[in-house]
């Protein structure tokens, strides 16, 4: 029998040929459903993180040294944001703590956790290395020489003035916490300009974090000389300042923060998928059109403004930029598009909630919440460490 | 397309590795780039890729040259498989291969996006690990997962820098077979750095060999590569010798080694 004896039928070699087409076919169903599940599961995630970063930030409203009934934390709020259609809490003064002092406190977590987190999630990647965080390049020991150097410096240069209280974008601010804050973000952003004069245009990975190490160090004298010279007033502020704290909480540095980090959270997201090619080599990404020197310096310097901002407020707050982003990879991969939003909002969660149990184990005093993350933080990573695929991870 | 190299010097420091380099490469050519270890191969490639600036000469394509064009632009022209590859954590074969869409999109990803990467994915049968950390794959198969993103990226010249280094001989053959019947195809270039001669000889339309940073011969493979070239060049005697499926190399270190004094 000849294959012509069928008549219609395709021949051996057609019908092979639709088989396989067939098989193309499903197979690039089955590629375009799993891309479009793990789509996905890192939408319900980034959803499930704000949800979590919400009840945090709620439950940081509610909880404080003054026990303010549950209904009557949410009054205060509605009071202040729809004067005309919700009534006050039970009691005035309830307004006036949630209003100046705890609202205030739970948005300067809320900013500094998203920060750090997001600055992390960017050096990372710029820099290839998980164990990189937003302090890495010397952010923190140079802000906080800043401000050591304002604590130690200006009572006797300014006298008297230096323990006034003044005007300031509409905010009044103690001209002390304003020089702290302004010499410490000015000495955080010098750290990465340092940095990156010292590694030169062509900076390597090595040689920017070989630099950011040093300049660590440099710093580094500067705070312990600051200490060592400073009276024992002076000495107590700066090292609950090197503790982190959200003591500087007011409506001014809100107002300041809150443009700063939004533009460069605005700015960090529209590298993200540049970055995301920089995960496969250097060259790879130069291949694929990303000019990766400029990439590189410019991620930087913007990491390092958002996290010398909060720094310049919050003191050093250890270990989110480096939490956040690891778990938030664990769980949805390295698509920095997903991961930068999911961190940012897994690090405020931390950090609203660190910052509860700061106010809350030595109840009525505070915990600077700085000391709450070392301890999180450090359990975290024995974990990780002990966990058996780590080596292969990194 | 055509892609015209002349003059090409480039190194690292003050030293120059590679110097007056010129050759072409045309659509639907299969060019290799052939000589020892430290000939200056993977320095030139790194010049064709846009990843190193070229010290000196130009590289033209179509008339135009290289540096003058928009880094998306020449992106969408040429793909590159580098020889050492890494990844980092947390980052699936399906991560990898999106990277090569890069040059056409901004932020998103559209459904053609998707099935170029599902196509490129199944030439080079990764489609099984899409979802699997790049860092967990065997090194063949990484090989094959880094081939797939340049693919996506549907470049007109393919540049690969020794991929087959890290295949067994099935993956050596397949790999070659599928490049080339796939430049065939698209009408694609491919210029291949290769230490496998044999491989050369068989799958190559045009042989550039490198020595000591020079060109020391260009041509079709059956002209180029031959027991003289051998000799200069990787200080190895060798027969080229044919059978039923054509030419391949023999090589042997002395004119007594006969493998004689094997245990």
């Amino acid at each position: 029998m000849t294959e012509d004896s069928c008549g219609g039928c395709p021949s051996a070699s057609e019908s092979d040929r639709i088989v396989e087409e067939i098989q193309n076919d499903l197979e690039h169903n089955r590629i375009e459903g799993q891309y479009s599940a793990s789509l996905r599961n890192k939408w319900l995630f980034i959803v499930a993180m704000g949800i979590v970063c919400a009840v945090a930030f709620i439950c940081s409203l509610v909880f404080g040294s003054v026990n303010i009934p549950f209904a009557d934390t949410f009054k205060a709020l509605g009071h202040l944001l729809l004067p005309g259609f919700v009534d006050g809490p039970s009691q005035d003064y309830y307004e006036n703590i949630i209003a100046n002092s705890r609202l205030p406190r739970t948005l300067l977590c809320l900013l500094t956790g998203v920060s750090l987190a997001a600055a992390g999630t960017i050096m990372q990647g710029l820099l290839r290395n998980p164990l990189v965080s937003p302090f890495t390049l010397g952010v923190s020991t140079a802000a906080s020489f800043g401000a050591a150097l304002s604590i130690v410096v200006f009572p006797s240069v300014l006298g008297g003035f230096y323990y006034e209280s003044m005007d300031f974008a509409g905010l009044t601010m103690s001209v002390k916490n304003l020089l702290i804050v302004l010499l410490s973000f000015c000495f955080g952003m010098s750290s990465i300009l340092l940095v990156l004069k010292v590694s030169k245009k062509d900076a390597t990975r090595t040689t920017l974090v070989l630099s950011g190490v040093v300049i660590s160090y440099l710093f580094q004298a500067g705070i312990s000389l600051s200490q060592y010279i400073s009276d024992d007033e002076s000495l107590r502020t700066i090292s609950n300042w090197l503790m982190g704290g959200m003591w500087n909480a007011t409506w001014g540095a809100i107002v300041l923060m809150t443009p700063i980090v939004v533009v460069c959270l605005l700015f960090l997201m529209k590298t993200s998928i540049d970055i995301n090619s920089l995960s496969a080599g250097d060259e790879i990404a130069r291949n694929v059109g990303v000019d990766v020197n400029s990439l590189r310096r410019r991620g930087l310097v913007v990491s390092t403004l958002v996290t010398s901002t909060c720094v310049a407020f919050s003191g050093v707050i250890g270990f989110i930029g480096l939490m956040a982003p690891h778990m938030t990879r664990m769980a949805i991969g390295n698509d920095t598009r997903f991961v930068l939003p999911a961190s940012a909002l897994m690090g405020a969660s931390i950090l609203l909630f660190s910052d509860i149990v700061a106010r809350k184990v030595l109840y009525p005093d505070q915990l600077p919440v700085g000391i709450i993350l070392y301890v999180v933080g450090g359990i975290f990573f024995i974990w990780m460490v002990t966990r058996k695929n780590w080596g292969s991870r990194l | 397309m055509r892609m015209e190299v002349r003059g090409l010097c480039q190194g690292y420091g003050r030293d120059d590795v590679v110097s007056d380099i010129s050759f072409t490469a045309e659509s639907g050519e299969l060019v290799s780039v052939l000589g020892p270890n430290g000939c200056g191969k993977s320095t030139m490639i790194k010049s064709l890729c846009n990843v190193m600036r070229p010290r000196a000469g130009t590289i033209e394509i179509d008339g135009v040259d290289m540096l003058t064009m928009p880094s998306d632009d020449l992106a969408k022209l040429i793909g590159y498989v580098p020889q050492t590859i890494s990844s980092v954590g947390y980052t699936t074969v399906y991560d990898l291969v999106l990277i090569g869409r890069r040059p056409y999109v901004k932020w998103n990803y559209t459904p053609e996006d998707l099935r170029i990467v599902a196509d490129s994915m199944i030439t080079m049968n990764v489609n099984a690990y899409m979802r699997d950390d790049v860092n967990q794959l065997s090194g063949g198969q990484r090989q094959r997962a880094f081939i797939a993103r340049a693919l996506a990226q549907r470049p007109r010249f393919y540049v690969f820098d020794e991929p087959t280094s890290s295949f067994d001989l099935r993956n050596q053959l397949d790999t070659m077979r599928i490049m080339r019947s796939l430049i065939r195809r698209e009408d694609a270039c491919l210029i291949v750095a290769l230490h496998d001669l044999n491989l050369a000889i068989r799958y190559s339309d045009k042989v550039v060999v490198l020595n000591d940073g020079r060109v020391y011969d260009i041509g079709p493979p059956e002209k180029v590569i031959t027991s003289e070239m051998i000799q200069d060049v990787y200080g190895v005697k060798a027969e080229i010798l044919e059978d039923s499926h054509g030419l391949f190399v023999r090589s042997y270190d002395e004119d007594e080694d006969r493998m004689e004094d094997r245990a």
